[in-house]
């Protein structure tokens, strides 16, 4: 037989692919049908965020982080909050902070519902999502009932959140609690034990810890991993120390891994929901902190205060000025590490706020995932990293 | 946290200091390297994870920006923030052979600053479009940027165009205790310069 040169086929995926969760462009040198090389081309949902920040007061600054990642947004407010909070020196009303925590893990909920069923549907499973976008319609009432909004819900402010919640809340979301956990149980039920996900799933992109550290990975992926890193436990913020919850923790760091780890994360977040339910019901008092010269007042304060309606009117045209300083505040979003470096000059808009967004070093390693496996598993691997374009474009 | 700093310096020549309970190192470009690599391997640092690299731009200076590394050991529990200066020319080592995640990072920063990384495996642009110009987070760079896209029906392609506003962008001054543009004439000011003509 004579000697036959095979040459790569350069193969062009997306940016509009179903399989590609967003605006994702990616080269992919092939050898039949393996995955020699492949390049991410992002940039594609870049809408210049960190520089319209820097010419919006810190208060318009909360909604761009609503917009970053769009189904985790109350962990993104969470974490420019923080940074805020720490830069002026104040500290959240304890109630604000309970509701923080709580929203945190419905925010949480919301996004491991939405991956794990959209990583089913990647691998051929179509009911996981139907049954999953249901409940996630029934958490997303919550943030309409407390913000007005179901997704972009602007809700924690620097300085605590901006309204109490409504009546009866605590007790719908005990029933909903009930519920939840048999359904969880059932949805482990269509996806654990089927022979199809398993196939498609396990020993498919897998991440040795040390590959994952140097990588920068955090959140589930880390974990999957085997390394037991949550920052919940290790630096915890608000009042996540007071909670008691376990960190689920991966053996093998493939795909089924990094599923398995967000199910047993929606479980932990459940728990801490509870308590966060029993303990709103006794914790009382504002839940935004006392400083007018940081916090608006309330509406009906304002109908009767002079003093109050001159604080309004100056929060909400010139905002607050923040002392100058530099900080790196990070929360454990659920996609992973969701950091803010925020630079303050002392006036009242950001001087830089580089975004952080967990995502982007996770894609950045999909190269290193897929080489060497089929075309097929490119999709399982990218449904397996969780991303979500609107935070790694920025 | 100050022993930590201590220690870093002692070995490196880098100035450390702690604000807001953050330990923050500075350091120079030249140096920048050795002092990752002490930091990810010195059994007392253990910093294995760069969690970012992002610019700060300080047109003011003469050396105009900065370059922010975070790090975060996992095994200490501890997290620190190596910050250098440099300019438009002068390059700064890149840390992809020490850390992999910083290829992406790095290529982020060149990309919205234009600040160069030396011997970086592939230093392209990753935000923004194929073919931009300029550097989109520089203080001297517009918030509504130079050139607007446009699908043109005539060449059934999209066509790149100048900036055309309605309004001019306003940017208020909050610093000062008046209103921004003090400049404007108000109501009856014209009197007072017509009787400074006549009288």
């Amino acid at each position: 037989m004579s000697d036959v040169e095979i040459k790569t086929l350069t193969m062009n995926f997306g940016p509009q692919h179903p399989a590609a969760h967003g605006v994702l462009r990616l080269v992919v040198e092939m050898d039949g049908e393996i995955v020699e090389r492949c390049d991410p081309h992002i940039g594609l949902l870049h809408r210049g965020t960190e520089k319209l920040i820097e010419y919006k007061t810190y208060l318009q600054a909360v909604p761009y982080f609503d917009r970053l990642d769009y189904v985790s947004p109350m962990n993104q407010e969470h974490a420019f909050a923080l940074a805020v909070e720490k830069l002026l020196g104040i500290q959240a009303p304890e109630r604000a902070q309970y509701i923080r925590v709580l929203f945190s893990e419905i925010t949480r909920i919301l996004n491991h519902l939405l991956n794990v069923t959209t990583f089913a549907m990647d691998v051929g499973a179509l009911t996981p999502p139907l049954w999953g976008f249901e409940q996630r319609e029934l958490l997303m009432e919550y943030y309409e009932q407390v913000s007005g909004s179901r997704m972009h819900a602007a809700y924690f402010r620097p300085g605590g959140v901006h309204q109490d919640l409504p009546a009866g809340m605590l007790d719908s979301m005990e029933g909903w609690l009930k519920q939840f956990y048999p359904f969880l149980k059932d949805l482990e039920k269509l996806l654990n034990e089927n022979r199809i996900f398993r196939m498609r799933t396990v020993d498919i992109g897998t991440v040795s810890a040390a590959q994952a550290i140097d990588w920068a990975f955090s959140g589930p992926m880390l974990r999957a991993s085997g390394v037991p890193w949550d920052l919940r436990k290790a630096q915890p913020y608000d009042v996540y120390e007071r909670m008691d919850f376990d960190i689920p923790v991966g053996k093998t760091g493939d795909c089924f891994a990094r599923y398995l780890v967000r199910v047993e994360e929606m479980y932990q977040s459940a728990r801490i929901m509870e308590q966060c339910v029993k303990a709103l019901r006794t914790v009382g008092g504002p839940v935004l902190v006392d400083d007018r010269k940081v916090a608006p007042p309330r509406r009906g304060e304002m109908k009767g205060s002079m003093e109050a309606l001159i604080h309004h009117f100056k929060l909400y045209t010139e905002g607050y000025k923040v002392p100058a300083g530099e900080t790196y505040t990070v929360v454990e979003a659920p996609k992973g590490e969701f950091g803010v470096y925020l630079v303050s000059d002392g006036t009242n808009k950001p001087y830089r706020c580089k975004i952080r967004a967990p995502g982007f070093p996770h894609l950045q390693a999909l190269d290193m995932m897929t080489r060497g496996h089929q075309l097929a598993d490119m999709s399982a691997n990218i449904g397996s990293l969780d991303i979500v374009f609107g935070e790694i474009d920025r | 946290m100050k022993e930590l700093g201590d220690h870093i310096a002692r070995a490196t020549g880098a100035v450390p200091s702690i604000r807001l309970g953050e330990l923050m190192l500075e350091t120079t470009p030249d140096k920048v390297i050795a002092l990752l690599a002490f930091l990810r391997d010195d059994p007392k640092c253990l910093f294995k994870q760069l969690c970012d690299v992002s610019g700060v731009d300080w047109p003011e200076r003469p050396k105009r920006f900065d370059v922010v590394y975070n790090l975060l050991s996992l095994k200490n529990n501890q997290r620190v923030r190596v910050k250098l200066q440099t300019d438009e020319a002068t390059p700064v080592p890149s840390a992809a052979g020490l850390f992999s995640a910083a290829n992406w990072f790095e290529r982020e920063t060149y990309d919205l600053y234009g600040i160069w990384f030396s011997d970086h495996p592939d230093l392209r642009r990753i935000l923004t479009d194929y073919g931009f110009e300029g550097h989109p987070l520089r203080k001297d760079f517009p918030l509504t940027g130079f050139v607007e896209m446009r699908w043109d029906d005539v060449q059934k392609r999209v066509i790149y165009e100048p900036v055309k506003l309605q309004q001019e962008f306003r940017r208020f001054d909050f610093l000062s205790p008046w209103e921004g543009s003090i400049q404007r004439m108000l109501p009856g000011d014209e009197k007072a310069t017509e009787e400074g003509k006549s009288g």
